[in-house]
């Protein structure tokens, strides 16, 4: 019996070195160029640019430098739609190893929730072929600005959750130790934690690199794995989209204009200077008390 | 809360399902307060105020929860919870819980949430409150509402978390239907501070810490204090003078500086304004910066998007300067001035100047 399991084993693989690390990044649309229905009142996404949420390349640069430092892989993984292979392939274009792509209608209307389940589940894929040593997330998105995902993450994958991390003081592979500056109430805490672990990257911590020509070539023909709910290995779809989503948005409107509307200093045939003493009597008549504020001592 | 808006579910079948039987006991609204090396955040305030409110609607009790190191701060934090409206605090106390870490303060939290059942629970949308939220909510497998700059019980006695909208110009309302506790995050200043009445007080409740320190992974090496002193404390500043992108350069954000140093006030800006590099993030008033209630506020040339409003309305006297009669900052501001911020920011500033004094020119 043991003859033949010796001669189907495979030559061993060499032990895959240095970091595994996953940046989950969003496709969202970029907020300087959308423009809203004057009549309607809703948000025109038609034809508006989608970008990588800017907050996610502050966590796709800190994991490259890991990988550079480090060694190893760094996979982008995104939820989305179809068209979000974009995003990924964008981030392959500035230096990412691969990409995954979970789509499928069945993750439609998730909140943040339901997203971290379909994430976490996918991420537990990935994890198969190798653990993971470390998630990133950006601090937040643009278009939901929850910053729940990321906890969400840690959560259901039992990291240890490092947010709002400014940076990263020192790496121990052998280890499995990690010192992170992370900020919080009025200063920042310095904090040593294990891997794995899930870092939510704080803004402004770093600049995104200009991927290399390689780098844009590669993306260019790379590969984006694209997984449908069943390939990530969902096998829950009720925890997926709307019906995996405890929270339902029941109304959405404009807000209403104040009851009493906005009293106008006419300007007509007045001087900036005539305009300026105008409104401060208007003001000081509104609130007499003011004056002794704007004249109070400074520290 | 939902990444992207969804369209009103109102037609959505299966929403107004029955809450779940295992739910029907959840009761009473829940403040985490926040307690960082010794102080009060005063968003925690802020939200009993908002949790009191809400409790009397529902008629139920109003509960404050402290989490913390066995010590004199604790202890005061735990009075003053009553002071700000508390029937009942809960408390779990413990050399472990002195600095914050996410992993024991979930686990205290999503303890006490197991054994008392809140139907509502309220924390700030600081760092800390976020990081915590985040965990217990997903623990929990229940709904939150980042953000929120509205609280309300609706009919079915149900809460209702409104916060805007990407892109400028709506507010939705979230629910949790079937699900307990319904948990949101509000930023600090969003809601009003209460006056705490000294006379009150309330019930204690005292849980036991079951974790111990060999288990907790994340230690706390050093904790680096900011020196704030240079920050701008723009959340708390009684006159507020802003620019926007009606500014049109870097260089003339000087005018509203020089407005705000003679009114003895703060100065901040529109996020536009940051995204520029123009000024620093800490400037930025809205909904993703600084909330701001101050006695009085300008705006000059700032269009009034629906992020920024809810960052400003708190605002006892709000101005608004811009060159157009049509933007939607006229539809929340008190008073109005169709002008060019560029000319009329410096006459004002000069006329402020005259009449306050040289005392005003002085500093
Ligand atoms: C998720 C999300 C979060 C956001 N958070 C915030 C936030 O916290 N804070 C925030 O401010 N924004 C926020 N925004 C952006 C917000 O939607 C608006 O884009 C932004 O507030 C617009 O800034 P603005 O008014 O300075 O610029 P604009 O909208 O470009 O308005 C400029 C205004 O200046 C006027 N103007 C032009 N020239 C002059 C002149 N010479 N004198 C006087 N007026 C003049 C114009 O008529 C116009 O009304 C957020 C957006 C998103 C999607």
């Amino acid at each position: 019996m043991d003859e033949p399991i010796i001669e189907a084993l495979e030559p061993p693989k060499p032990e895959p070195k240095g970091l595994n690390i996953v940046v989950c990044i969003k496709q969202v649309p970029d907020s300087a160029q959308i423009r809203v229905h004057p009549v309607t009142n809703t948000i025109m996404r038609q034809g508006v640019p989608t970008i990588i949420n800017p907050y996610d390349l502050f966590a796709l640069e800190e994991a490259l430098r890991l990988r550079d430092q480090y060694d190893g892989q760094v996979t982008v993984l995104s939820m989305g739609p179809p068209m979000a292979e974009d995003a990924l392939r964008r981030a392959l274009g500035l230096g990412a190893d691969r990409a995954v792509l979970i789509t499928d209608r069945r993750f439609a209307g998730s909140d943040t929730l339901a997203t971290s389940f379909a994430l976490a589940t996918a991420l537990g894929k990935i994890a198969e072929e190798r653990p993971i040593d470390i998630v990133f997330t950006g601090k937040q998105t643009i278009d939901g600005d929850t910053a729940q995902v990321g906890p969400g993450i840690a959560r259901r994958m039992g990291l240890n959750q490092l947010t709002y991390v400014s940076a990263i003081d020192s790496l121990d592979l052998g280890q499995k130790a990690i010192v992170v500056r992370r900020r919080s109430e009025g200063g920042v805490q310095v904090l040593r934690s294990r891997l794995p672990c899930l870092i939510t990257m704080l803004e402004d911590t770093n600049t995104i690199r200009r991927g290399s020509i390689q780098d844009l070539l590669r993306a260019a023909r790379a590969p984006v794995a694209i997984w449908s709910a069943e390939d990530a290995g969902v096998a829950d779809p009720m925890k997926c989209g709307l019906r995996g989503s405890p929270t339902v948005v029941k109304r959405v409107f404009a807000p209403s204009p104040r009851a009493e509307k906005a009293e106008m200093v006419t300007i007509e045939g007045k001087a900036p200077a005539q305009i300026g003493d105008a409104l401060i009597d208007l003001l000081f008549a509104r609130d007499p008390k003011l004056e002794a504020v704007m004249t109070a001592p400074r520290p | 809360m939902a990444e992207a808006p969804k369209p009103p579910a109102a037609s959505r079948a299966g929403m107004k399902k029955e809450l779940p039987e295992r739910f029907r006991d959840y009761k009473d609204v829940w403040v985490f307060i926040e307690v960082e090396r010794g102080r009060v955040h005063p968003v925690s305030w802020e939200l009993m105020g908002e949790g009191r409110k809400l409790a009397d609607k529902l008629g139920c009790q109003l509960a404050a929860v402290v989490i913390g190191p066995k010590a004199e701060t604790t202890k005061r934090a735990i009075k003053q919870t009553y002071h700000y409206g508390a029937d009942v605090c809960y408390i779990v106390e413990h050399a472990a819980l002195t600095d914050y870490r996410n992993e024991p303060y979930t686990q205290v939290l999503t303890n006490l949430v197991d054994t008392h059942k809140p139907e509502i629970l309220l924390l700030g949308a600081t760092p800390l409150g976020r990081d915590l939220a985040g965990s217990v909510a997903t623990t929990l497998q229940t709904g939150l509402t980042a953000d929120a700059t509205e609280l309300a019980i609706d009919d079915d006695m149900c809460l209702g978390a409104t916060r805007p909208t990407f892109g400028g110009t709506l507010l939705c309302t979230i629910y949790s239907l079937n699900h307990r506790p319904q948990m949101a995050t509000v930023r600090p200043r969003v809601m009003a501070m209460p006056t705490p009445d000294p006379s009150l007080s309330g019930r204690m409740v005292w849980d036991s810490f079951k974790m111990k320190e060999a288990d907790i992974i994340t230690k706390v090496l050093e904790f680096v204090s900011d020196n704030t002193s240079k920050d701008a404390n723009l959340a708390y500043a009684d006159i507020v003078v802003a620019g926007g992108m009606g500014l049109r350069n870097e260089g003339n954000l000087r005018l509203v500086r020089n407005l705000a140093q003679v009114l003895g006030g703060e100065w901040g800006c529109s996020r536009p304004v940051v995204q520029k590099g123009w000024a620093t993030a800490d400037r930025q008033i809205g909904q993703t910066g600084n909330t701001i209630r101050p006695r009085l506020y300008i705006a000059a040339g700032i269009s009034g998007a629906i992020q920024h409003r809810v960052g400003v309305e708190g605002a006892d006297l709000i101005v608004a300067i811009n060159t157009d009669p049509n933007a939607r900052i006229f539809d929340f501001a008190h008073l109005g001035v169709v002008a060019d911020a560029l000319t009329l920011l410096p006459a004002l500033t000069e006329a402020f100047a005259r009449r306050l004094g040289a005392r005003a020119l002085a500093s």
